[in-house]
């Protein structure tokens, strides 16, 4: 449902990782069930309820991704793209950040992902990653109400982050996955019920600073990190949006203008 | 050898054959280099072959990858090995850095592209209360040891329980001696710290001499009785004995300090699987010298043969046969019975044992999407 639209490799192609998601051996399989990842015959985590064995996958995935993507800088944050544009929306926990990834992706923009932003070391440019959409909780009945076309997958209980499922990226985005866009838009979102919509500048050395702080790579990059970061920095236009309303979030954002 | 394993191998010791892998090799290749701990190695190895621009994208974008988190850890050891520097200035004792951090600190070949975490010192033993009261003070503890872990590191073993600094995270590894008190080899201390050399530019820090660093390199591989890095250390010794055989009497010197120190067995693994696997160029005489003072007797050499071929391979189920996890087992034991003898061993063991059945050694998924 969520990955029906995905190309497949052949057995001819190379791969990244190699990686299983299996009920683990003896009673386990059988009582309770549970499921564990295995990446290259270990099995680094614990094992969870078998009923979250899709969302164990989407977060192994970023984890292969984050701690082995080093030709990328990795921060964490949503991207989406529009006109080859790249808009970045890092945000702290709880800041509706996936949220309003989903919406604007429901809404003509083009998914990088929800989670990672990955930034070539080579040229700056913002690298897709199209993968389903996490929603959390009340984010979830949002998404549906906002866009009901979005297929949505099961939802996982009792997660460690309550009840958790999983948005199918847009097949544009999917089809469109090797165009890369350049960053113009730096945005910390954040979600307050009954507010005024706002859109104020962020100061650029500030944003710098949290970026860094906010990479997965950023210590490991070293000089190339910090290169990385100040190059996308002084691309991109960067702000603090605070919303309460995704029809008007959308309009506001449809309305940006290129950076200068 | 697995075709697995020689894959490995050859990218190593032939890089240029890696120009002829189709997708599928490099997917294994990345993977069994990965878990191997030498997937840096292996790009230092093309790139000294000027061969990285004929790589394909896709196993480049890893070597990229692994070669910038070598990078990386080489700033640490440098970081590391000054704050270590300041926290024993005041004591006025040579500070020796072994193994991985030596490398480095020294700027010897295997120290590109090598991943590790801590860093070992060697300091007289005498003045290991004064050592670990200055490091403490600098910021480094003792981490989760029990009472039992801290009475078997301070009666029976060559180090102090790993110190953990409580800001950095970084771990230290205290030796007074290269093997445990208890071990059937007794390798003098004094004579390792007599004849440590002096690093350019650090003033207080030392590394073995390089026969001393070889020999060291060699006994604690093949007495250890874990070998996740095993395939990674005997590259090690491999880069060693390649750098420092180029100096006039290397060989001969190593020959003789083996026998001084006591240490001519493991020396005679360290030749031959080094020279087996990874071709290193040692001498014919220095082979006969090392086979008539260090190996043993016909059955058990051919016993360990068949135990280090399973044991010096990538920890991965491709590299793996039938008896890989009983040849593992072994090696622990036997490194075990080469650190204690049995009566202190066995109820050793068996603490162990239950310790282990009753705490968990996974981590919990890590939560990236917690927004």
């Amino acid at each position: 449902m969520l990955y029906g639209e995905y190309p497949l490799v052949d057995e001819t192609e190379f791969i990244d990782f190699d990686i299983r998601f299996e009920p683990p051996r003896g009673l386990r399989r059988w009582y309770r069930p549970q499921v564990e990842f295995e990446f290259d015959g270990h099995r680094p985590f614990k094992p969870l309820p078998y009923s979250q064995a899709f969302p164990m996958f989407e977060w192994a995935l970023n984890w292969c991704v984050a701690n082995h993507y080093h030709h990328y800088l990795i921060i964490h944050a949503a991207v989406v793209e529009k006109d080859g544009l790249g808009l970045i929306m890092p945000a702290p926990p709880g800041s509706g950040k996936s949220t309003l990834c989903a919406a604007l992706v429901n809404k003509g923009w083009r998914l990088f992902s929800d989670e990672l932003a990955l930034i070539s070391l080579q040229d700056g440019m913002l690298v897709p990653m199209p993968r389903p959409v996490g929603l959390k909780n009340a984010s979830i009945d949002v998404i549906a109400d906002f866009a009901p076309q979005a297929v949505i997958g099961r939802k996982a209980t009792d997660t460690a982050k309550g009840t958790v499922a999983h948005m199918k990226a847009p097949t544009n985005s999917i089809q469109r996955a090797a165009e890369l866009a350049r960053p113009a838009w730096l945005i910390f979102p954040k979600y307050e019920k009954n507010i005024d919509m706002s859109l104020v500048p962020h100061s650029k050395a500030h944003a710098c600073v949290y970026l860094a702080e906010n990479s997965f790579n950023y210590n490991v990059l070293g000089v190339d990190g910090f290169r990385a970061v100040s190059a996308a920095i002084d691309q991109c236009a960067c702000y603090d949006f605070t919303y309460s309303c995704l029809d008007e979030a959308i309009d506001l954002f449809a309305s940006l203008e290129q950076p200068g | 050898m697995s075709d697995s394993e020689k894959l490995l191998l050859n990218a190593l010791v032939k890089p240029n054959t890696v120009l002829a892998l189709s997708a599928v090799d490099w997917s294994l290749l990345i993977r069994l280099a990965r878990k191997a701990n030498l997937l840096a190695s292996v790009a230092r190895r093309l790139e000294a072959e000027g061969l990285l621009a004929q790589i394909p994208a896709a196993p480049l974008a890893h070597l990229d990858a692994a070669k910038r988190l070598a990078e990386k850890q080489l700033r640490g050891v440098y970081f590391e090995a000054d704050r270590i520097q300041e926290a024993l200035a005041k004591l006025d004792i040579p500070v020796v850095v072994l193994k991985g951090a030596a490398y480095v600190i020294a700027d010897l070949p295997p120290a590109r592209g090598r991943l590790f975490s801590d860093i070992d010192i060697l300091v007289p033993k005498n003045k290991l209360d004064d050592v670990e009261r200055s490091m403490m003070l600098h910021g480094w503890v003792s981490g989760q040891h029990d009472a039992y872990d801290q009475h078997y590191y301070r009666t029976w073993m060559h180090e102090l329980p790993p110190l953990k600094h409580v800001t950095r995270q970084t771990v230290i590894d205290i030796h007074h001696a290269i093997l445990p008190e208890t071990a059937r080899l007794h390798p003098d201390s004094k004579k390792l710290l007599a004849d440590a050399v002096p690093v350019e530019g650090r003033e207080a820090v030392f590394v073995l001499a390089p026969v001393d660093m070889v020999l060291h390199s060699a006994t604690h591989l093949f007495h250890e009785g874990e070998f996740e890095n095993g395939l990674r250390d005997l590259v090690d010794l491999d880069a060693l004995l390649r750098h420092f055989s180029k100096t006039e009497g290397f060989w001969d010197a190593l020959i003789e300090r083996a026998a001084e120190m006591d240490l001519t067995r493991p020396l005679y693994y360290a030749l031959r699987y080094s020279q087996q696997m990874l071709q290193t160029p040692v001498p014919d005489v220095t082979m006969k010298a090392a086979i008539a003072t260090g190996k043993p007797s016909s059955p058990v050499a051919r016993i360990m043969d068949a135990l280090f071929a399973r044991a010096l391979v990538p920890n991965h189920p491709r590299c793996d046969d039938a008896f890989t996890p009983l040849a593992r087992w072994m090696l622990y034991i036997r490194s075990h019975y080469l650190r204690m003898p049995f009566h202190l061993l066995l109820p050793h063991l068996l603490h162990k044992a239950i310790k282990k059945r009753f705490s968990p050694a996974q981590a919990e998924v890590p939560k990236l999407d917690n927004n």
